[in-house]
């Protein structure tokens, strides 16, 4: 029996986890506005959310090729619609950083928002859900449903709760990412219309086995990675990013930039289009160097610490942007770990600063000085955070830079390693700067203005998880790296037919590659709703490799 | 002639005008200091019944009635239940919005279940001059209720360019007719679709399709044939243009889809690059001229025309599918559009006190519901997924897609993008703070709008319809397909013409 139960909830886990915070959103609705208890709701949902996310790692297989948890459902006949969700290497540990980043997201506004607190944790959960959905869905309709979906909460909570000129931000996030999503959906309802299937598997099958012309197919290909690359952002289309990151509230801050459209590219521009990928690759690790090195020479010279965050994140993202389209296993690796590790290590340095906003009502770096005597614990935390972004070793941050920086060494060119390496220099400069701006030197007027009020229980028991998993990552990774190996495969290891030849050790390749050829005859191209079809035969296929 | 089953044909319009005439005569029955309102309730119940009877209308066996003239189908029933459901929600909204003192308000609700049967018997006719008929019902009746403001200006100003205007695209259409049949010698639409190809005169027919098309087309507010849109929006009564901003419009789309495809398929190569830069030209023009209103009920205006642009683009694909795209966006935009006029009757009142964007500043924090409703409609409107909006698009967008119309998927796309824009600042005044310090405000007084229980029912049929058709679309689509089905001509012989039941085409 317990066999059985443990089947079900592997076969429902990705859509309890999707609706768990949705149903979260409408107990919130519903419930009165009364003290903090939309707090508690929200809180609560997030840290089942959470809870339900490590189930995923607890039960993955990560010798096992493909996605898991599967979830395969017809939505719409006509055009064929699925509702198919599943996990592999590259998602997992994003959506258990998702869930991960919830709770905090929740606690960083348990003060912050003081009204409108029903509003706010509404919108905050289906935020969740939308982008969990990004990172669960292998239909290309249902992923571009919850990627603009995720747009949605966002835009409301930067205009509803920003701090000097929220609207203003709002407008510009939305409209900046919103019309590059325009020509994404063209070329996906594109693609639709030559094969005839909006889903994953299918497809990338599909394209590459060079059915569909290529010239077309590199303007598919293009529309697809720019979409991604406004959302990332890569370097010169970051212009919405500052403005975001002063304006959004901390909560919304720290997941706003990076994660989505990092996991958008490795799974959907490079997944579905290795060969067009393999075209602008040179001039993707071109702009990923720039913005390293631009991110880390406008961070130096900020003097407000939300701009700095925004500049420095431009420099971390373009880094592991350079790992993805290095195209290396080793960038790879490093790329998707040091994504978890910017996630945890930026949500602690958001916290915080929100906490120092929260005192002083202001974000001028300048305005600060000396706080380290008074708020020793939060000077404390805040060095260690702002250590596991520069990259020491022992912490995350080094683990993930190094992958990346080694496999752009030795796969791509030594010319843009170094380069790179210059900008890892200048964020320990500009970092440093800041923390020594802020908690150290002579105490300023402001500082000595307000009483000392160090972090509480409450955030101490947010912050010292966070801190003990930054030194985990740092010591430990090879609790992720092999999970994050096996759904890694970069295309320059991709033969001509578009499957991939390197497995991790023990996978069942023959059967693997069995099911794809499978699939492939089953979908003659151009027939409609036949992916139906192909689903169901790998449906079937995938339930007899989970037996 | 078999008149029960001709009586069957024609049920939904019959309830109709029973129920016009009822409230007419109670009306005049009432004594004038009774209050008018549960003829409201008359007629929102006789609507109702018209909606059941449509559905009803389902049973019966696809065919034609009254000599080949009124038709009933899946297609049929599809727009029946759809226009019923949209009067039924403007009516709720008019019950409990028109001021209670307001004069005429009998003959109001009348007017509207009126004009509710000339746009169901548009849909249905399969006659040129039944449709004629049926679009000056639905026309006059329109024409008054958008000057059912009389103490304003703008009122009756909106009323007589939109009786004027109209008037010559009516005149346009008639003419139209007049030539086609001049060129087949018949009006009845399957006749034609059968005569039209081996006609002599071929240049006769395209001139009247040409001339038909423009009459259409100003119905449903295309470009170049939308001037007077945004100029009868800000004068009628919005609850008033909560209903003609959807309800004659899918009515004239029906149109549009029978003529189309029915009537003239053969001549797809001359109507497709037509319909094609009018799409075009609507997105475009639409959008550009909304990001430049400040007034929210003209931008919602140019919204419109913008939307109709979107929905022609179906008409890029192939036959059926083609079909079943327009219809599907059909019901999302009216959906959407009637849920989005009934926020803004609600927020800026009956007499308009509010009617530019900066007005609507702080809304959701004057009320909560009505100010997450607006985000919602305008969400759905931008084109958010899972709600109407998007998916409408995305059928809309593949169909013209998978016909071959790449350009027009790109070009609406873009404009879809840049749609957001002036949806977001009427979202984001709503979702500003009503006081900024060191400023004057803004925000109007503290006017909590009533929400009685009419209204209430009118929006969460608006948003139930949204939120289905963009989560559940599927049965909603199936209806649409089996409609799309129904609307190739059938073999007709004249001489069994009007008792003859054919077969239903779809096995």
């Amino acid at each position: 029996m317990n066999g059985f139960a443990m089947n079900d909830l592997n076969n429902s886990i990705l859509t309890l986890i999707l609706l768990v915070p949705l149903a979260g959103a409408l107990l919130v609705v519903l419930a009165p506005e009364r003290g903090k208890l939309p707090n508690w709701i929200a809180l609560a949902t997030t840290l089942v959310t959470f809870g339900l996310s490590l189930h995923l790692p607890a039960h993955f297989i990560p010798t096992q090729a493909g996605f898991q948890f599967e979830v395969i459902r017809p939505w719409i006949e006509s055009p064929a619609i699925f509702y198919h969700l599943g996990v592999d290497g590259l998602s997992l540990w994003l959506v258990v950083l998702v869930g991960l980043l919830a709770p905090v997201g929740v606690m960083a506004s348990w003060n912050a928002i003081t009204e409108r607190r029903k509003l706010f944790f509404a919108l905050f959960l289906v935020q969740q859900t939308a982008m969990l959905g990004v990172f669960l869905s292998l239909d290309l309709i249902l992923y571009y449903g919850f990627w603009e979906l995720s747009l949605v909460p966002m835009a409301i909570l930067i205009a509803m709760y920003g701090r000097k000129d929220g609207p203003k931000a709002a407008l510009k996030f939305f409209l900046f990412t919103f019309i590059p999503s325009a020509p994404l959906l063209v070329a996906i309802l594109w693609l639709y219309a030559r094969t005839g299937s909006f889903d994953f598997a299918t497809l990338r099958i599909l394209i590459n086995s060079g059915n569909l012309p290529a010239y077309q197919m590199g303007w598919v290909a293009l529309a697809f990675l720019f979409a991604f690359a406004v959302k990332v952002p890569v370097f010169p289309l970051h212009g919405w990013l500052a403005d975001t990151f002063s304006e959004a509230p901390v909560a919304l801050a720290m997941v706003v930039a990076g994660k989505l459209g990092l996991y958008s590219m490795l799974r959907f521009h490079i997944g579905l289009f290795p060969m067009q990928t393999r075209a602008v690759a040179p001039v993707m690790v071109g702009l990923a160097v720039v913005g390293v090195l631009y991110g880390a020479c406008l961070a130096l010279v900020q003097r407000d610490f939300w701009r700095l965050m925004a500049f420095a994140a431009l420099s971390h993202l373009s880094l592991i942007t350079l790992g993805i389209y290095g195209l290396t296993l080793t960038g790879w690796e490093g790329a998707v770990y040091q994504i978890l590790n910017h996630g945890v290590v930026d949500g602690a340095l958001f916290l915080l600063l929100g906490l120092l906003y929260d005192r002083y009502a202001t974000s001028q770096i300048n305005a600060y000085g000396g706080l380290a005597a008074k708020l020793p614990r939060t000077a404390t935390l805040f060095v260690f955070a702002s250590l596991g972004l520069i990259g020491l070793p022992i912490l995350g941050g080094f683990i993930g830079e190094f992958l990346i920086l080694l496999g752009t060494f030795t796969g791509v060119s030594k010319g843009w390693a170094i380069a790179a390496t210059l900008g890892v220099i200048l964020g320990a400069a500009y970092m440093l700067s800041l923390v020594m701006r802020l908690f150290y030197g002579p105490e300023s007027k402001l500082a000595a203005s307000r009483p000392p009020e160090d972090l509480r229980l409450g955030q101490m028991a947010v912050l010292a998880p966070l801190a003990v998993l930054m030194f985990v990552m740092g010591v430990a990774p090879m609790l992720w790296l092999p999970t994050i190996e096996a759904g890694a495969h970069p295309p320059s290891v991709v033969n001509t037919s578009g499957f991939s030849q390197i497995h991790p050790p023990g996978a069942k390749a023959p059967d693997h590659n069995a099911a794809l050829s499978a699939r492939l005859k089953s979908c003659p191209l151009t027939k409609l709703g036949i992916s139906a079809d192909c689903n169901a035969i790998a449906n079937s296929i995938n339930g007899e490799v989970q037996r | 002639v078999n008149p029960v089953s001709d009586i069957f044909r024609v049920l939904p319009e019959l309830v109709l005008t029973l129920t016009g005439v009822a409230v007419m005569l109670l009306d005049a029955a009432f004594p004038p200091r009774w209050a008018r309102r549960p003829l409201g309730w008359v007629a929102a119940i006789g609507t109702t019944l018209a909606l059941w009877a449509s559905l009803g209308q389902l049973a019966l066996p696809m065919g034609t009635g009254f000599s080949g003239t009124v038709e009933t189908s899946a297609f049929t029933v599809f727009f029946h239940v759809l226009i019923c459901g949209l009067v039924l929600v403007a009516l709720l909204l008019s019950l409990d919005t028109l001021p209670e003192e307001s004069q005429h308000q009998g003959e109001f609700y009348a007017l509207i279940v009126f004009g509710a049967v000339g746009m169901c018997l548009l849909t249905g006719a399969v006659e040129l001059l039944l449709v004629f008929i049926a679009l000056e019902i639905s026309s006059i009746a329109t024409y008054v209720l958008v000057g059912y403001r009389k103490d304003t200006v703008r009122g009756p100003e909106a009323a007589i360019k939109y009786f004027l205007l109209g008037s010559f695209a009516t005149a346009f259409l008639l003419y139209g007719i007049a030539l086609i049949f001049g060129a087949t010698g018949t009006t009845q639409i399957y006749e034609i679709a059968r005569l039209a190809p081996t006609a002599q005169n071929h240049a006769l027919i395209l001139a009247g399709l040409g001339l038909m098309l423009v009459g259409i087309l100003f119905k449903v507010s295309a470009a170049p044939f939308h001037v007077w849109t945004p100029d009868v929006y800000e004068g009628a009564p919005t609850p008033v243009v909560a209903l003609i901003s959807t309800a004659p419009k899918a009515a004239a789309f029906a149109l549009l889809l029978r003529v189309a495809y029915e009537m003239l398929p053969g001549l797809r190569p001359v109507w497709s690059p037509l319909l094609w830069v009018v799409a075009v030209l609507s997105m475009t023009v639409g959008n550009l001229a909304a990001l430049r209103q400040t007034n929210v009920k003209r931008m919602l205006a140019y919204s419109s025309i913008a939307h109709a642009g979107y929905l022609l683009a179906a008409f890029a694909g192939l036959d059926s599918t083609g079909i079943m795209a327009a219809c599907f966006y059909i019901a999302a935009y009216a959906a959407m559009n009637v849920g989005i006029f009934a926020v803004v009757t609600l927020a800026s009142g009956y007499d308009e006190k509010l009617p530019v964007i900066d007005d609507f500043r702080g809304l959701i924090y004057r009320s909560p519901l009505l100010g997450s409703l607006l985000i919602f409609f305008l969400a759905s409107l931008v084109g958010i997924p899972f709600t109407g909006g998007f998916m409408g698009k995305l059928i809309s967008f593949s169909t013209a897609l998978s016909g071959g119309a790449i350009w027009l998927v790109i070009l609406g796309l873009l404009n879809s993008g840049l749609a957001a824009a002036y949806y977001l600042r009427l979202a984001l005044a709503a979702a500003r703070r009503p006081i900024l310090e060191g400023k004057e405000t803004l925000a109007p007084p503290q006017v909590a709008p009533r929400v009685g229980a009419a209204v209430i029912a009118a929006l969460a049929m608006a948003v139930l319809a949204t939120l289905v058709l963009g989560i559940i679309p599927g049965d909603t689509l199936r209806a649409a397909e089996a409609g799309a089905h129904t609307l190739k001509a059938p073999p007709v012989e004249s001489s069994t013409f009007g008792n003859a039941v054919e077969p239903p085409t779809q096995p």
